[in-house]
């Protein structure tokens, strides 16, 4: 096996794809960041072919000769997450819809419970799930079964 | 034997809620059997042990950490399981009748069971790693015991208090025990103490090794878990709290004692920790009015008393200690089953408000007496001969240092502790009886609510007779503890235990303990009085309390500072630290592969396209822009997974590139035109710099990457193996139904979980288990289901199309599926194929026409496709083939195999060559089809269901938002 060069343009492509994914990704909107995902895996996928070497014939036998022939493994495996990009991303639009019909919009917004947690920061109190130790042995609070 | 015995115990626990549900209460009877049978199994290996035999078990567990199943009886470990047994088995009966009138006890008989095995392992394994676990699994079960009733606060607090104080030290003592057998190159602890390590390490590890047996012994400045553990029912506390738990630090120490007695420090801590334990512990119980309560502290005294003696590591001391160990076992779990029927038969244990009960229970009573003179250390009792011999042990140690080096004032100070410790047993002894049973002035004689039946009064009277008996054996009771002590190096051999003893220092220690303790109860009115006036010091508890608020502040405000709850800044700080630890690593490689620009010219091409594409969709702000778009970026892809060499890459991202399409725009026309704006865009460019640096990373690793693929790949043989092994051409399908099939049905299931979710967020209450077709006239035309819809909304033209198309794209479709072993295709680009025909049909005529198409719920589609899955995989199991093994076969039909004409043979079947694996396939290909006809109807036929009732969004013109949907819970 010859020494193996990389594929600058699948490169710069995988990178080009994974940024505008991120960018969408760090966004609000549910619908944008769907997007985002959707372009960022697009990236890594076109990642699995830069990685799986350079470019040849279809795996198949009997079409391509042994030595000729591209990658299967990762052909495979980048298969598998198409598919299941497919159905997150049906999953999340789904999810952006539902939010249209409750809010009118599709944000997503921040978390109730963690500003719960930092008005209680703000007022020096311990969580919710926070007990004082109920028994004693002074005799006021006696341990009864 | 032992380990069957461990396991017949874990299996009754297991089964004892479906036993409860037949025996009711008598499941404890049934339950009391398991430790029976292995005390009378302990008693069966006595002559082996007693001779100076060990009894060994072995199994390995996990032999690649040298970690095995040992399990040893030697002569302590058989005297504490006879302990743990004959104690368990007592308290099992007689929880019978301590629960007589509560509904049925599984949980307790269950964890009270378990419980007992995890002891009687704690008690013999060999393994330090194996003690550990046994040690932690009887904290866990203490504390489920512990929280006995969870809706009261002192059953959560106290359970609570006791797992962390107990755990805590488990964790120092799980470093120690490693350092331990670290050092010592073994982790059998027989082996350690038949060569102890020595060092530095060593003696740290003794000391982390002492904290986990403090605390779980209940000894300053661990102690105060252990009197809140009386929240727990009488007869768990006798068991846990008194009689088996807590002696197992007391166990550890005795068992390290012989090896680590000497190392730097063990000593001072045992002493000072032990002595004062003991003073504190007594202190507190001659004020308690609550009997238990008074038990309880009686308990953390007399632990302090236990390990102080065991601890020190002289012969003398150490035979004390250890008949110690057995008399407390005796006297304590009698008297806390004697409060238990106390409380019982008179309805109350507050010594304050118990008059005159020894002439309505006089043999509890009686029996309550002789084990409280044990526990104040009278004779004829084995108290009063442990007491002796410990006391013995005690003077040695101050008239000659006995080998440990003790100067005189603290030997004898040592010794004035453990009198004054003494006195005071002696007092709350008197103080435990006179409030129980004792007549009172002043206080209405206390009334029998329910007299105890025999069988509830049997077990303390049984314990009681023991602790008596004993009293009287001293000779054969020396003979079985001596070569115990004698197995210590340090000190001078005790006298034995004696009934009668000779008159010298240990004898007048005795009688001054006896007479000052009697006085100290006769005065008691005064002590209180005087206890009354020493001041408040801050208690161990009121310091566990402050930490315990204290973490919980602390996790506040760290999760105040690290959870801002903004789903973006979480994503931005994960891809940030990615970047950054990956600039930090890009940056300190030298060698960085050759690059070339591409394999062909269509790459760049096509590549410029997407990229292009992919820009134009980041700064798109209109929906329908964004998508189509992105539908460009992703055609282009499949273009370069085609160059590349992928067909059926390609295939299946041209298909799903279209389903994406099409189920997008289901849900766009619901959608406003517009993105939801951002209020804030400050935060914009510091979006494009996280992007854009992750982006270069990417690329950077990309291109890395290739340099790392100097190894023959995995799939060099994948040509050779793919026909011999999968019978298939096509080698990426055989992969997916063979090599790696179990990827392929964790993908399978992940779809069928996606598609749950889109129809359960549309349907909310769960999709239709059957499909209503709509009652249509038979007459024919295009479509039959399209002819509900309004004429408005029909189009002839499709209509049409779909008709014509529809038969076609299933044959398509089911082409690909069984050519795709051989061919581009397979499961998913047919089962793509056909969902795609679905969505025609839905988009021609409509959520009636889609029924028409295909009258079977999704949910079965899914289903079924699962189970054939699943089938093929363990199916050759069935012919002694491995999971997910392939068989082919080839099929000729007669006749069919080619057509005779006049010009020539047409081939028509020819030989059909059948693999197993087609048969994955299809479940793939059902699962897809599921899933897609899922899509259909939660997207399609759902949300036009919704709009007819005006549930749907309704975006406003020229905006980014919409009305909501009318509210469902109206």
């Amino acid at each position: 096996m010859g020494p193996v060069t990389a594929n600058l343009t699948l490169a710069l492509v995988a990178g080009a794809l994974i940024a505008c994914g991120v960018y969408l990704i760090t966004e609000r909107s549910l619908s944008r960041i769907l997007i985002g995902v959707v372009l960022a895996s697009n990236g890594v996928n076109v990642l699995f072919l830069v990685a799986s070497g350079p470019a040849g014939g279809a795996p198949i036998i009997g079409l391509t000769p042994g030595p000729q022939m591209s990658d299967p493994l990762p052909q495979a495996m980048v298969l598998t997450a198409i598919v299941i990009t497919l159905s997150v991303a049906a999953f999340v639009m789904t999810m952006a819809y539902r939010s249209f019909q409750i809010n009118g919009d599709d944000e997503v917004a921040d978390d109730v419970e963690d500003a719960r947690i930092a008005e209680l920061a703000r007022a020096d109190l311990a969580s919710e799930s926070y007990e004082e130790m109920g028994f004693s042995d002074t005799g006021e609070d006696v341990v009864s079964e | 034997m032992l380990m069957a015995l461990i396991a017949a115990h874990l299996g009754l626990a297991v089964c004892a809620p479906l036993l409860a549900r037949v025996l009711g209460q008598r499941t404890f009877l049934l339950a009391a059997l398991a430790p029976a049978t292995a005390f009378a199994m302990l008693v069966g290996l006595g002559p082996t042990v007693l001779s100076g035999g060990v009894v060994v078990e072995t199994l390995e567990w996990i032999p690649a950490l040298g970690v095995a199943l040992d399990f040893r009886i030697g002569l302590v470990q058989w005297l504490l399981s006879l302990v743990v047994t004959g104690i368990g088995a007592v308290v099992l009966a007689y929880c019978r009748w301590y629960f007589e009138a509560d509904p049925p006890q599984a949980r307790v008989v269950g964890l009270l069971t378990a419980f007992c095995a995890a002891m009687i392992g704690l008690v013999t394994a060999d393994d330090l790693v194996v003690v550990y676990v046994f040690w932690e699994a009887t904290t866990v079960f203490s504390y489920l015991l512990i929280g006995h009733d969870p809706t009261r606060r002192a059953n959560r607090s106290a359970a609570l208090t006791a797992l962390i104080v107990t755990t805590t030290g488990g964790l120092a003592m799980l470093v120690g025990l490693l350092a331990l057998g670290h050092a010592a190159g073994t982790y059998s602890l027989a082996a350690i103490v038949a060569a102890p390590p020595s060092g530095p390490v060593v003696a740290v590890a003794a000391l982390l090794v002492l904290v986990g047996a403090l605390s779980k012994s209940a000894l300053v400045p661990f102690h105060f878990w252990l009197p809140g553990a009386m929240a727990a029912p009488t007869p768990i506390s006798a068991y846990l709290h008194a009689a088996a738990m807590v002696k197992a630090g007391v166990y550890l120490v005795a068992v390290l004692a012989p090896a680590l007695a000497a190392s730097p420090g063990w000593r001072p801590a045992v002493w000072v920790l032990g002595a004062l334990t003991l003073f504190l512990g007594g202190w507190r119980a001659l004020r308690q009015d609550d009997l238990k309560l008074l038990l309880a502290y009686g308990t953390v005294s007399q632990l302090g008393l236990l390990v102080l003696l065991l601890g020190t590591g002289t012969r003398a001391a150490a035979l004390g200690g250890l008949a110690m160990v057995l008399a407390h076992a005796l006297f304590k779990a009698t008297l806390f089953l004697v409060v238990g029927v106390v409380d019982h038969s008179a309805g109350t244990r507050q010594l304050s408000q118990l008059s005159g009960l020894h002439r309505r229970l006089p043999v509890t009573a009686v029996v309550a007496a002789v084990a409280a003179a044990s526990m104040a250390g009278l004779p004829p009792t084995i108290g009063f001969m442990a007491k002796e011999a410990g006391l013995e042990g005690l003077t040695n140690l101050a008239l000659t240092g006995d080998g440990t080096g003790i100067a005189p004032v603290p030997g004898w100070a040592l010794v004035a502790v453990v009198v004054v410790g003494s006195a005071i047993t002696v007092a709350y002894s008197l103080r435990f009886w006179w409030g129980a049973f004792g007549p009172k002035p002043g206080v209405a004689p206390s009334g029998l609510a329910h007299p105890p039946s025999a069988g509830f009064a049997a077990g303390p009277v049984l314990l009681a007779l023991a602790s008596l008996a004993a009293g009287f054996v001293p000779g054969p009771l020396t003979a079985v503890l001596q070569p115990y002590a004698q197995t210590l190096a340090t000190g001078e051999e005790s006298h034995g235990l004696v009934l009668v003893p000779s008159p010298g220092a240990p004898l007048y220690a005795s009688l001054i303990a006896i007479v000052a303790g009697a006085v100290l109860f006769w005065q008691r009115e005064r002590i209180a009085a005087v206890q009354q006036t020493f001041p408040a010091v801050p208690a161990a508890a009121d310091l566990y309390r402050t930490t315990m608020r204290g973490l919980d502040r602390l996790a506040v405000e760290v999760t105040d500072r690290t959870q801002r709850g903004s789903l973006a800044s979480y994503v931005g700080t994960i891809l940030v630290v990615l970047t950054g630890a990956l600039a930090v690593t890009l940056a300190g490689i030298r060698d960085w592969p050759a690059v070339h620009l591409a394999d062909n010219a269509g790459q760049v091409m096509v590549g410029l396209l997407v990229v292009v594409a992919g820009f134009l969709v980041a700064t798109s702000r209109g929906r329908l822009r964004a998508l189509v778009l992105l539908g460009v970026a992703g055609y282009g892809t499949a273009v370069l997974f085609l160059l590349h060499g992928a067909p059926d890459l390609a295939l299946t991202q041209v298909l799903v590139e279209t389903v994406s399409l099409l189920v997008f725009l289901l849900v766009l026309r619901k959608l406003p035109k517009y993105f939801t704006e951002r209020p804030l865009t400050s935060g914009r460019w510091w979006r494009v710099l996280i992007s854009a640096a992750t982006g270069v990373a990417f690329t950077l690793v990309a291109v890395l990457m290739i340099g790392s693929r100097t190894a023959t790949p995995v799939s060099a043989p994948y040509p050779e193996v793919a026909k011999s092994f999968g019978y298939g051409n096509n080698i990426v399908n055989v992969v997916l139904v063979d090599t790696r099939a179990w990827d392929t049905i964790g993908e399978i299931a992940v779809l069928s979980i996606a598609a749950t979710g889109v129809a359960s967020l549309i349907f909310l209450r769960g999709r239709a288990s059957r499909v209503r077709r709509a009652d249509l006239d038979p007459l024919r035309g295009w479509l039959r289901g399209s002819r509900v819809l309004p004429p408005g909304e029909r189009s002839l033209m499709f209509e049409v199309v779909t008709r014509l198309l529809f038969p076609l794209m299933m044959i398509v479709s089911v082409y690909l599926l069984v050519a795709g072993h051989n061919l581009p295709g397979g499961g998913f680009a047919g089962g793509l194929v056909a969902g795609t025909a679905l969505l025609v049909r839905y988009l021609a005529g409509g959520g009636s026409e889609l029924d028409e198409a295909m009258p079977i719920p999704a949910g079965v589609l899914l289903g079924s496709g699962l189970v054939v899955s699943v089938l093929t995989a363990i199916t050759p199991l069935s012919v002694g083939g491995l999971i997910f093994q392939s068989y082919d076969v080839y099929l000729r039909v007669p006749g069919w195999e080619s057509l005779a004409t006049p010009w020539g043979s047409w081939t028509l079947l020819g030989d059909i060559h059948l693999v197993s694996s087609t048969a994955f396939d299809i479940g793939v290909y059902l699962v897809v089809l599921g899933m897609m006809l899922d899509l259909g109807r939660s997207l399609g036929s759902g949300i036009d269901v919704q709009a007819r009732d005006g549930l749907t969004p309704a975006p406003e013109p020229e905006s980014n938002r919409a009305i909501p949907g009318r509210r469902w819970d109206r």
